[in-house]
């Protein structure tokens, strides 16, 4: 099957600082892609490249990005707009303000299917409303008519996701739809992206840092260490058989019940995702990682553990280093 | 919405009844009303009997409620000076300063507003710059100078408007214009940083991600937001222009409100400085009142409160 989005060697840089630095990943309809990492190594700056809703002063570039084959590197703002919102949506980490507040929710809704199709007021509504109920919300006739401010945060995220999927897109970009909610909402929410993406047959493109929803909605996974991707692989390959320290270090920060033996300190990585500028060489993580020597200030090769498996590491394809 | 509606109305007759004090109060304060009234060659005696024909030997607190009743009635009493009703006088005058201020704001909104939403979305850019250069120079600018310099130029040495007077519209437009100049400085900038913070916002992004139309995301979604307090100044620079057109209506010769006032202080006319202070003091807080509801239409969140 053919890739829904295509990314090749994404660069991102703001000023003096490397954001994203080659980063490649491939989205296929009906899959769900996890971009995992740690805050500020470069996952939403990735999902705002795809979209070109970049900050002003963002410097954008790649050897390929494409949706459904097209070229959006080339395609200009009108038809990146186009795009946006209709085969290809997104939505946010901040369910409390990503709504405008002037605005009813039905008129927020209505809004973006009627700027991508011609549909009537009155089939724009009825969509909304059935969208709403969907995605679990009940009396979707009154909430239409509400504002943002009159809904709680878990509503205006499914809202949101509603929002998202009014003009049926194929591509969903999620960036950490479940962070800024409570844990029971969270779960919901999961449910839910997994139910729809499972009817409708949409790709997702989910952000997230934790790694337990990476293992329960997960096909493929990549892990994104300082603008970089450092290890990809199908969910179970990396649960398994982690390659990259740092991947092996993000696990063992995560107790697992039955594994982890109560007298056992959870794990933890040292020290913090540093600011890489121009001219950085080598390995990213080498000044937090347990294996790194004198080699790693040099160019780091890209390994192969199988056919869907790739790590950043200069350490050999070998036995796993699961520490623990 | 209705409960919001009666709670800024209680208000609005709340501030009402404390300019009214005020009003009253002040003009007593001026010196002896009797004195004044009676003029400079009266005699002890002529001063008395003016003190009894115009109630002014009562107690203050009868006075007060005996004028409020009557303002509140409508009838502001009558003129010392030009021996007929106050509200006849102020009713004549009105439709001078009502007609300046009113276009004074339209040109200052149509003005400020494309200028504020232009340097906003190219902030930073030199047209940012230039206009908030502009802004900085346009408050620095006193009226009176401008409207002289406007004068000179363009009545005088063009010979296209009228310097004074108000026979046509054209006598209007340069003391409009010198009133809008004043506001504009105030409303661009409110305009350009609320703009600038709503086009930095989560909602923002959401639109942007919806693929909607750059005119839709400035003008539907930030303007909006970013209305408010322009609304909220606007209201206020009109209630400023009502009242304090007294220096322009000095300079262009227009017989308005701000003019009467300016000839009844002079006068010690004080029915009409009373009356006049109240008359605007009213028109100030329905403004205030009506930018409220506005802003009550335009932002939600508001109208719980």
């Amino acid at each position: 099957m053919s890739a829904l989005l295509e990314i090749e060697r994404l660069q991102v840089d703001f000023g003096r600082t490397s954001a994203v630095r080659g980063v490649s990943l491939t989205v296929a309809p009906g899959e769900t892609h996890c971009l995992v990492g740690e805050s500020g190594c470069g996952k939403s700056v990735t999902s705002l490249a795809v979209m070109n809703l970049l900050a002003r002063g963002a410097r954008r570039r790649a050897d390929r990005l494409a949706f459904q084959g097209q070229d959006l590197l080339g395609l200009p703002e009108r038809g990146m707009a186009r795009l946006r919102g209709n085969a290809m949506a997104m939505i946010f980490q901040e369910p409390m303000t990503s709504l405008n507040p002037a605005y009813t929710i039905g008129s927020q809704m209505t809004e973006v299917l009627r700027r991508h199709k011609a549909v009537s007021q009155r089939a724009a509504t009825e969509r909304a409303a059935d969208l709403l109920a969907r995605v679990g919300i009940t009396a979707p006739g009154m909430r239409l008519g509400q504002f943002p401010h009159q809904l709680s945060g878990g509503l205006r995220q499914r809202v949101m996701i509603a929002m998202a999927l009014m003009c049926e897109p194929r591509l969903l970009i999620a960036d950490e739809p479940t962070t800024a909610l409570d844990v029971t909402v969270q779960a919901q929410i999961l449910r839910l992206l997994a139910g729809l993406q499972r009817d409708l047959g949409l790709g997702l493109l989910l952000i997230t840092h934790d790694l337990g929803i990476v293992a329960r909605v997960a096909t493929r996974v990549s892990v994104m260490y300082a603008g970089e991707v450092v290890e990809s692989a199908t969910t179970a390959d990396l649960f398994a058989n982690p390659r990259h320290p740092y991947t092996q270090g993000l696990l063992r920060c995560v107790p697992v019940p039955g594994k982890v033996r109560r007298d056992e300190p959870l794990g933890a990585i040292r020290g913090t995702v540093p600011r890489i500028g121009p001219g950085f060489e080598g390995c990213a993580f080498r000044d937090r990682c347990d294996f790194a020597d004198a080699s790693c200030a040099r160019a780091v090769p890209r390994h192969a553990a199988g056919a869907t498996h790739e790590y950043l590491c200069r350490l050999a394809p070998g036995p796993a280093k699961t520490a623990a | 919405m209705l409960r919001f509606l009666v709670r800024r109305l209680i208000v609005a007759l709340l501030v009402a009844a404390t300019v009214m004090v005020l009003a009253f109060i002040m003009t007593r304060l001026s010196g002896d009303l009797a004195i004044s009234i009676a003029g400079p060659n009266a005699t002890q005696a002529d001063v008395e009997a003016v003190r009894k024909a115009y109630g002014l030997d009562r107690p203050l607190v009868t006075q007060f409620f005996d004028w409020a009743g009557r303002a509140a009635m409508g009838d502001l009493g009558e003129s010392y000076f030009f021996k007929s009703r106050v509200s006849a006088l102020i009713g004549e005058r009105m439709p001078v300063t009502l007609t300046l201020g009113i276009s004074g704001l339209l040109i200052a909104l149509l003005v400020s507003l494309p200028l504020g939403i232009l340097a906003a979305v190219r902030e930073n850019t030199s047209f940012d710059r230039v206009v908030q250069l502009v802004a900085l120079l346009g408050q620095a600018m006193p009226s009176f100078w401008l409207g002289l310099l406007l004068m000179i130029l363009f009545g005088l040495k063009l010979g296209w408007l009228p310097i004074s007077g108000t026979d046509s519209w054209e006598g209007f437009v340069m003391p409009a214009v010198v009133l809008a100049f004043s506001a504009i400085p105030a409303l661009t900038r409110l305009t350009r940083a609320g703009m600038i913070q709503a086009m930095g916002s989560d909602y923002i992004r959401t639109a942007r991600a919806k693929g909607l139309s750059r005119a839709s995301i400035i003008l539907k979604h930030a303007l909006r937001n970013a209305a408010i307090p322009v609304v909220a100044i606007a209201a206020v620079q009109l209630g400023f222009m009502l009242g304090g057109s007294i220096v322009i209506e000095q300079i262009f010769a227009l017989h308005g409100v701000g003019f009467l006032a300016w000839e009844s202080i002079a006068k010690n006319d004080f029915p009409v400085v009373q009356s006049v202070v109240l008359v605007l003091a009213v028109i100030y807080i329905g403004l205030t009142t009506l930018a409220d509801l506005m802003n009550a239409v335009l932002d939600p969140r508001l109208r719980g409160a």
